[in-house]
Formats: C-alpha cells, structure tokens, sequence
C-alpha cells in the first residue's frame, strides 16, 4: 500500500497539487488512523491531508478516482500475486517447467502468461499488468510519443517472447486452442494500452502543461490561436496570481528612525507619560494608481485584451485602475471589465469602440477633453498601442501634457523595436515624452512590464 | 481491525456531535477524527454561515472542553493574542517594594556589591505573576485540553500568521523572558475562514483542510430538523427545496445554512404550514441580504416554490 500512495503522490504532483514532504507523512499517518477498507473514508483522509484549496481539492478528487480506477486486485492479495508475477518474469522457463511438473495441466508446456491468459485469471492478469508497469518504470512516462515504447516495454516484461515461442507451437499442435490464446492475447495488448494511457494522464500532466505554458508564454499575443485563447486567460490568471503574492504583502513596519513624539506620549498616558512603549515615524507608501490607456483596433487588440484582463486581476496590489480604450476614439471601460467575465468583457469594448482604424490623435484629445482629471502626481499612465496613426496628427503635444501631470508615463508596444519609426509610426515622437518604452509582445514580456510598473511603488 | 475501529469511531464523532445539535456530513466528522488522531489543527473554509463557529461550539461541547475563542481582525498583534506583561502591576510593585528594597540592599557597601545582590533575587517582575495570558496561552494553559477557535484567520495581517506557526506545530510559544510554555494538553484547533484573502503555504500546510459548503438537500432537512424542532415535516422539504432553488441564482450573497435556520424559526413563528407565495414574499428579506438580491429573486418565487412542491412528491 506505501508504495501505492508513493506513486499517488506523484499522481497529485501532476495535477498541480503542491505535495511536500511533511505532507505526505501526515498522509500516511492519517491513511494509517483510517485504514484502506472504505475507500470514501480514505478518499476524505487524503483530500484533507493533502489538498489545502478547494480547487485542489477538486482536482485531487478527479485524480484519486482516476488512480484507483486502476485493475489492481482487492488489497489482501496483491503481494502474493505480485511476488508470484515478479518470479514468472525474472525466470520464466523454470518457473513454466516448474509448473509443468508440478500441475501438469491441460495446457502442458505453456510458459506462466499463457497460462493465466488462457486461465482467464483476471485478478491474476491485472496484478501482472501492474507490477509489469512497476518494472517498466511506468510513473516515468512524459509525453504521449512515449506511449508505444512503454507498452511495448510493460508486455515484454510479462513474457511477451515466452508467450510468442508457446503460440507457434501451439498453432502447429493445438490450432483450436492457438485460437484462443490469440484473442486473448489482443485482449491483453488492450488492457496494457489502456493502462498505459491511464499512466499517461496520471503522470505526465505536470510535464506537458509545463512544455505548453513555457511556449504559450512566449507566443507572440497577437497571433494567438482562436482554440488557445481560453488557455492564455488561465495563463493571465496565473501570472496575476503570481504578482499579487510578490507585491501585496504589507510592506514592512518601521522599527527605527524618527521617535514619534506624539503618538509616544498618547500611548503612555496611562502610567503618566513614562514612555515605556515607543512609538517611531513611520514612512508612507503608496500603492499604484494606474490609468491604462489601451489601442483596441486591428493587430493590438488581442495584447490589449490580455493587459487589461491582468491589469484588472491586480485588486490587491493595485488601488485604482482606471482603462480606457480607443481605436478612433476613445471611451472609458473600466466599469465594462469589472462586470462582465474576460469573454464579454473583451466582446463589448470591440463592439463600442473596436474596428475602427486607430487615430491617436483625436483619441488623444479625447482624453484630454474629458479624463484629464483622473491624472495625480501618484499615478502611473500605461499606454498600450503600436503608434500607428494612418499618417494623421499624432498630438503628441498631448501626450506631454499627460507625461507632465502623472508620476510615470510607460509605453508598451506590442511591435518590435525595428519596426518604430517606420512607415506610419509615430513611437519616436511619443518616445520623448515617456519615461520608458518596452517592447510588449508576448505574456512574458507582459509579466515583466506589469511587475515592473508596480515595482517602482514599493 | 484499525479500519473497523476508524469507521465505527468516525460514526462515534458523528453522532456525538449530533447529540449536540451539529449534524456534520461524512468529511466533516473524518477532519475532527482525524484532527485527533495525528494532533493537527483543522483549518475550515467555506462561505459565511454554514457552520465553521459552530463546528469548534459543537466539538467542545461534545467533549466537555472549555472553548477558547480568538476573533482575528486587522492589527492584532502577539500582546493582545499571545501575552503582554502587566506593566501597572511592576510599576506598583516597585513602588511598594522601595523600602524593601533598601533593606535588602542596605548590608552592600559599594554599588558592585548591591548589584550582585540584586542578581541573586532573579528577574522577579519579569516572573509568571506578571504575565496576562491572552487567548492563545490560556489555551496551552488548561490543564484538560481544549477546543482553541482562531476566528476569521484570513482578517488578521500576514505577520500574525508567523506568530501562529509555532503553537500550530508544536503547541508550544516561546516567551523570550521565560523561556517555551509547551501544552499540557494538546488543545484541539479549528481555524476559521472565509478565504477573503489567500493563506500562507506554512500556515496551510500545518492543518489539515476541510472545506464547508452548503449542505446537500437530505443534510440540510435534517439540519433544520434539529435546530427547529417545531417545524412539520413537509414544510421542512418545501422550504429546504426552494432555498436549494434559491442558490442556483446568481446573487451577492446566497443564503447558507444559518438563513435557512433563521427562516424556518420565522415561518413556525408565523404559524406557517406551507410555502405560498405571499408569506415566502413577505419574509424574502431573512433569507436575502441585499436589495438587489431580493428583486431578482422574487419574480421567480412562484416557479421555485411550484419546483420545490414538485420534487417534494418525487423525493
């Protein structure tokens, strides 16, 4: 059993559950309090030992159900039938002759799988199949190119070879029962593929999802695929989970400096001003306010539509966001995103504002006319946007005005760096009034732009 | 021979509790099981009213435990949860003790002499007398055991989070003066809350975890039944239904399992033998909390209760 929840552990590993060492002990105390009969009871014990959200609850639940729908036998048994199996490997003809000599059944001569196999043993066949998969280091599977290897190695290792040389000698003494032990056969070779995708799902979960997150995070956002959208969301959701925990921890209590005279004496009031608790100046931080000013039209909007979804996931860390999208012209949305779901969200500022080709200039104006206001000597101000204005008036002179009222001016541009300046692009002139301009192009670089902006309140 | 123990002693936990008017679904009574047998605390999570608090009552209850409660809020810190040294007291002290003091000190002919002298009494105003257990040292205090209640976890700051590891794993805390009190008894532990804000991995990895949701329909009936005992059976089902119905919507806030007590004491209250459509209007605003909630619910009334009827002839 120690070894079955050992490989249980790994299972869990894979579905994204965080199992550390002192957490499987406490398993194993607490499955060893509960015992194994009743599998609810067990199931209950693990979910409350191991999983500590209720996320991962409900994903541990899927894998427990997913790893003990496995054929393995009633537990009473399986370490004789293993032992048994084990031998019949590592020695099939003896222990075949053995038998021979022993039983001499009507089968005589078979090697030990064509045995069971023609016995219709299942309990038998599935502990084989198991501590096959044990031998064939099954619990190593990654990826599923990997699927024949390891059902091909699991099959050998029950005595595929034996079985072969049993089945040619059959076919010429014995056609009928030859038959029989075929389809038997097929039936095995299905049992093992299935087992092995089982492995598959359990094991190797954590390794693909890994491989596709580390492409998907350096995927150019603006051509993403349609089918992998919902994918990105979860990655969004991911990395704002993933700031949030940097930089919402309360910054740290001033124990030093400045004594704060006056708190000091008002909290010794009670033993007549003998100040024996002190009280010390603390400085102020501020959390960020951020005005995001987002380029919705053609190309952009897909990056603005994972910005603003991170940007927006940042309650925490951050104390006011305000967005603004434009292609055209130029509307507030901040009231639209934190209503309605990404999907919705997303689909309501394209039909409000979308599909227009962009012109910075009047969107620029736009803002100046009606939102100015929003901007403080605290704020930050993220534009996102290619700077491509179809050749019309870029008003950067705007742009400065902006750059003036805020603390920061940060420019994110989805297009590479090459690209500025050529054709209708108008980053040089922006450029000048920005206090940083980054490239912005894929989730990585997302990350990075966003950690930074709120880095520079800490 | 242990698994037929711990299933039965499972049930025990069950019906112990239920003797104490909780009735507490198959997890729930495995976590308090289980929280005695390997010495761990429970951390409960779940939506507001379906019975955290009430768990940590029921258990110590149960056991005939004393209940040591600590509300967590925003700014708690060690001297208010852990301990704070009576500093009116030592001032006092010393005040009184002055000419004591001289007495004891007047053989000493230097100043070296008196010092040494002094070290010999030991730091006396920093001794047992004058420390003020808070909740958490009380806690390790009992001689008995007891059931400790750490509230709302998740409204304190992450600093006292840290605090609490200690006394979480080793049941012990470390006073700098006097050295670590360890438990007599190992208190039992249930820490509340309602996931307002994420827990630290430390502190979540030292607890087991269970998670509260609202009740199923059957759980929930014999809830109500034990709370309200007054309350007939087929207007149990009907109002237990309709609140299941209730909870499909999309609201602020859906009602838990404490509502449905509170409604079901209002509806025997007012005499109720069934659900119309008229009484489940007037008193909508015991289930619903807001506004909002209360106008999007109260076009459907008539369909949920017409529901709720339904499958109380089926069920």
């Amino acid at each position: 059993m120690r070894e079955n929840l050992h490989r249980f552990f790994r299972a869990a590993r894979g579905v994204g559950v965080h199992v550390s060492p002192a957490e499987s002990i406490d398993a194993m105390r607490a499955v060893a309090k509960v015992g194994i009969s009743d599998r609810a009871v067990l199931r209950d014990a693990l979910l409350l030992t191991l999983a500590k959200s209720q996320d991962e609850k409900l994903a541990l639940g899927d894998c427990f159900d997913l790893f003990f729908s496995q054929p393995e036998p009633r537990q009473d048994q399986p370490e004789a039938a293993n032992d048994d199996a084990a031998q019949g490997e590592d020695q099939p003809p003896s222990s075949g002759s053995a038998r021979e000599a022993g039983e001499a059944q009507p089968p005589e001569g078979l090697g030990p799988l064509a045995q069971m196999l023609l016995s219709q043993d299942r309990n038998a066949i599935a502990a084989a199949i198991a501590s096959a998969s044990g031998a064939a280091s099954l619990s190593d599977i990654r990826y599923s190119t990997q699927r024949g290897i390891f059902s091909s190695r699991i099959l050998d290792a029950m005595g595929l070879q034996r079985l072969r040389d049993d089945l040619d000698e059959l076919t010429a003494t014995n056609p009928a029962l030859a038959e029989r032990l075929r389809a038997a056969l097929d039936a095995l070779r299905e049992a093992v593929r299935d087992t092995v995708s089982q492995g598959l799902a359990l094991y190797a979960r954590e390794e693909a999802e890994n491989l596709r997150n580390e492409i998907l995070r350096n995927a150019p956002l603006a051509r993403i695929e349609r089918r992998q959208v919902a994918e990105m969301h979860a990655l969004i959701r991911q990395i704002a989970r993933r700031l949030r925990e940097r930089y919402s921890k309360p910054r740290k209590r001033q124990r030093r400096g400045h004594l704060d005279v006056r708190r000091t004496l008002r909290r010794n009031a009670a033993w007549g001003g003998v100040p024996f608790l002190t009280a010390w100046k603390r400085k102020h931080r501020e959390r960020p306010k951020i005005v995001a000013i987002c380029d919705v039209s053609g190309s952009v909007a897909q990056v603005s539509d994972f910005f603003l979804l991170l940007i927006h996931s940042l309650h925490e860390v951050v104390d006011d966001v305000r967005s603004f999208a434009f292609s055209s012209h130029l509307i507030e949305v901040s009231e639209i995103l934190e209503k309605n779901s990404p999907e919705e969200a997303m689909a309501e500022i394209m039909s409000k504002v979308g599909f227009g080709s962009s012109d910075y200039g009047s969107s620029l104006v736009d803002f100046e006319k009606d939102f100015m206001s929003t901007l403080t000597p605290r704020t930050t101000v993220i534009m996102l946007g290619d700077a491509r204005s179809n050749n019309l008036d870029p008003r950067a002179d705007i742009l400065r005005r902006i750059s003036e009222r805020s603390k920061r001016l940060v420019w994110l541009n989805p297009e590479g760096r090459l690209a500025w300046g050529f054709g209708d692009s108008e980053m040089p002139r922006y450029a000048t009034f920005c206090t940083v301009v980054r490239q912005c192009a894929t989730a990585q670089q997302l990350e990075r732009a966003v950690s930074d902006i709120v880095a520079t309140y800490q | 021979m242990a698994d037929q123990k711990a299933s039965t002693s499972i049930e025990a936990v069950e019906s112990g509790l239920a003797a104490q008017g909780y009735i507490a679904s198959r997890q729930i009574a495995t976590a308090v099981y289980l929280s005695q047998q390997i010495e761990k605390p429970i951390l409960v999570e779940g939506p507001a009213g379906v019975g955290k608090t009430e768990l940590a009552k029921a258990i110590a209850a149960w056991r005939g435990m004393k209940m040591i409660r600590l509300q967590c809020y925003e700014g708690l810190d060690e001297a208010k949860a852990l301990y704070e040294w009576k500093y009116a007291k030592q001032l006092l002290y010393t005040q009184i003790l002055k000419d004591k003091l001289g007495e004891v000190l007047g053989g000493a002919q230097t100043l070296h002499a008196a010092l040494d002298q002094l070290h010999d009494f030991g730091d006396v105003f920093f001794s047992k007398e004058f420390v003020e257990p808070r909740p958490l040292l009380q806690a390790l205090e009992q001689p008995g055991g007891c059931v400790l209640l750490i509230d709302e976890i998740d409204k304190s700051d992450a600093e006292f989070e840290s605090l609490l590891l200690e006394i979480l794993s080793d049941f012990q805390v470390t006073i700098p003066e006097l050295g670590t009190v360890s438990a007599i008894t190992p208190p039992t532990v249930i820490l509340t809350s309602n996931s307002e804000r994420d827990l630290g991995d430390a502190l979540k990895r030292r607890c087991l975890h269970l998670h509260i949701g609202f009740p199923e329909q059957r759980l929930e009936e014999r809830i109500v039944e034990s709370r309200v005992p007054g309350i007939s059976q087929t207007l149990r089902r009907q109002m237990v239904g309709f609140i299941h119905e209730i909870r499909s919507l999309d609201l602020k806030k859906l009602p838990s399992v404490s509502e449905t007590i509170d409604w079901a004491r209002v509806l025997v209250l007012l005499q109720a033998t069934e659900l119309d459509t008229d009484i489940v209007k007037d008193t909508l605003n015991v289930l619903l909390k807001y506004e909002a909630d209360i106008e999007a619910a109260s076009p459907q009334v008539t369909t949920f209760i017409a529901k709720a009827a339904r499958s109380n002839v089926f069920g």
